[in-house]
């Protein structure tokens, strides 16, 4: 293995300080770090460690926000009720603060610009997080390729990168916004307030014209469950569909 | 290194003993999978025993659920670092369908094969002596599709991505090939005591 060792080998912990911490939603801060990883392929993540005073240590995933080659690098932390790592990161760190990261990391759930297009991006909640690295590293390295992200969330407040999408969808003809809210009345005729069901999916396909050669499709198991179930029943087919999830079932 | 300001929060003993490194503990049963979940026929759906592309045995739904059957009661750990406790399977030993088939392992290694085209390398070793089956319910029901249903291989001891969902067959091979996640960046064994994540783990 030695033979193979570089300055991308994933296996390495490596020292990460904290550039900056930004509140993007009630919810969700992004985490700008430093740290000697190797360049990642958007969508992918790392792995965090965090280590107590007497040694004790907790690891978890976060998914990177940022596009390839970008620094800082963008986490994006969800604070999850009950959670061990999360709330460290939205009550605790700040600039100068150090943990350890360990990546990139998935080689799947991940879209380079030889790949192509029509990207089709659908998001729930904070499931946009990968997606966003997705569609950054589109507009900057095939700016050409048509992208639609659908990105479904309770309330506008909780629209995680809200003010960068809402410029997008003004100054890039290739990309296409479409975000529908569950718990609040839509603001613009042409985002939606229902949840994403079989029916709005189909509508906001056919609005959107191009045939998806990729999809990406990353939120809690619910949503992925039936968005995936409802894209693979109107006819998309399942090998084109790429899926990342978290929780399950009770 | 210490994290400024963290300090954790810690299992049990008795918890802090079953976690393998890195892992915590959830109460929910989380669910992941490189695509949509496939619908898997049961009139259509079989289990082949394979030998390179050579089949050896094959059982349709109704043939499989009249072998011989088998419990697992213990701990689950899943790569993404969430571990459960105290899960409970039933399904086929996987020495009961050797058996069953009247054959032996005719190599050291094999792909487990799945409805959705994901696969993913064992040692035939880890499968016999009582350590695998082809797990059809889960806690006293069907296993549900979103976990694998009707049937997904059931490897407990190494990480949670070897028990391969929506299982089609296994397939032996001359050589340790690589499946999908071991493809893609994952361990090649997988053991979670050794904390065998990624490729280059030791």
């Amino acid at each position: 293995m030695s033979a193979r060792a570089s300055a991308a080998e994933p296996s390495r912990w490596r020292d990460a300080v904290i550039e900056r911490v930004v509140r993007q939603t009630p919810r969700v801060v992004s985490v700008f770090l430093r740290a000697s990883l190797g360049r990642h392929q958007a969508g992918q993540h790392v792995d965090v460690r965090l280590t107590a005073p007497d040694g004790y240590q907790a690891q978890r995933s976060y998914s990177i926000a940022s596009a390839p080659g970008r620094e800082p690098v963008e986490l994006a932390i969800e604070r999850l009720e009950d959670g061990e790592v999360s709330p460290y990161f939205h009550d605790v760190a700040q600039a100068g603060d150090a943990f350890e990261v360990r990546g990139p990391i998935g080689g799947h759930f991940v879209w380079r610009p030889e790949d192509g297009g029509p990207v089709l991006l659908v998001g729930g909640g904070s499931g946009v997080v990968p997606l966003m690295a997705i569609e950054r590293h589109r507009a900057a390295a095939a700016p050409a390729t048509e992208a639609l992200l659908v990105y479904s969330a309770r309330t506008r407040d909780e629209l995680i990168f809200r003010d960068e999408l809402l410029d997008r969808r003004k100054s890039d003809r290739a990309f296409t916004l479409v975000l529908t809210t569950t718990r609040e009345p839509r603001r613009d005729g042409v985002d939606f307030d229902r949840r994403l069901d079989r029916a709005l999916l189909r509508e906001i396909l056919a609005g959107w014209q191009p045939a998806p050669r990729h999809v990406y499709v990353c939120g809690a198991n619910d949503f992925v469950e039936a968005v995936t179930g409802a894209l693979v029943a109107e006819a998309l087919d399942p090998r084109i569909i790429r899926a990342e999830r978290y929780g399950g079932t009770t | 290194m210490a994290t400024r300001g963290f300090t954790g929060r810690r299992p049990g003993t008795e918890a802090a003993q079953r976690l393998p490194p890195g892992q915590y503990q959830t109460h929910d049963f989380p669910v992941l999978s490189m695509g949509p979940t496939p619908s898997v026929d049961l009139a259509s759906w079989r289990f082949t025993l394979s030998d390179g592309p050579r089949p050896l045995a094959s059982w349709s739904w109704r043939e499989f659920e009249n072998l011989p059957r088998t419990h697992w009661r213990g701990d689950i750990h899943c790569v993404t670092k969430w571990t459960k406790f105290d899960t409970s399977w039933e399904g086929v030993g996987i020495d009961e369908l050797f058996a069953a088939a009247g054959v032996a392992p005719p190599t050291g290694y094999l792909l487990a094969e799945s409805y959705d085209g994901y696969d993913t390398n064992l040692p035939a070793a880890d499968l016999v002596g009582g350590r695998g089956m082809i797990a059809t319910r889960y806690d006293g029901a069907p296993l549900p599709a979103e976990h694998g249903g009707p049937a997904r291989l059931l490897v407990p001891h190494l990480y949670f991505w070897k028990s391969a969902k929506w299982i089609k067959g296994l397939r032996f091979t001359a050589r340790n090939e690589a499946g999908f996640w071991e493809l893609r960046g994952y361990h090649l064994y997988g053991d979670p005591w050794r904390e065998q994540r990624y490729t280059d783990d030791p």
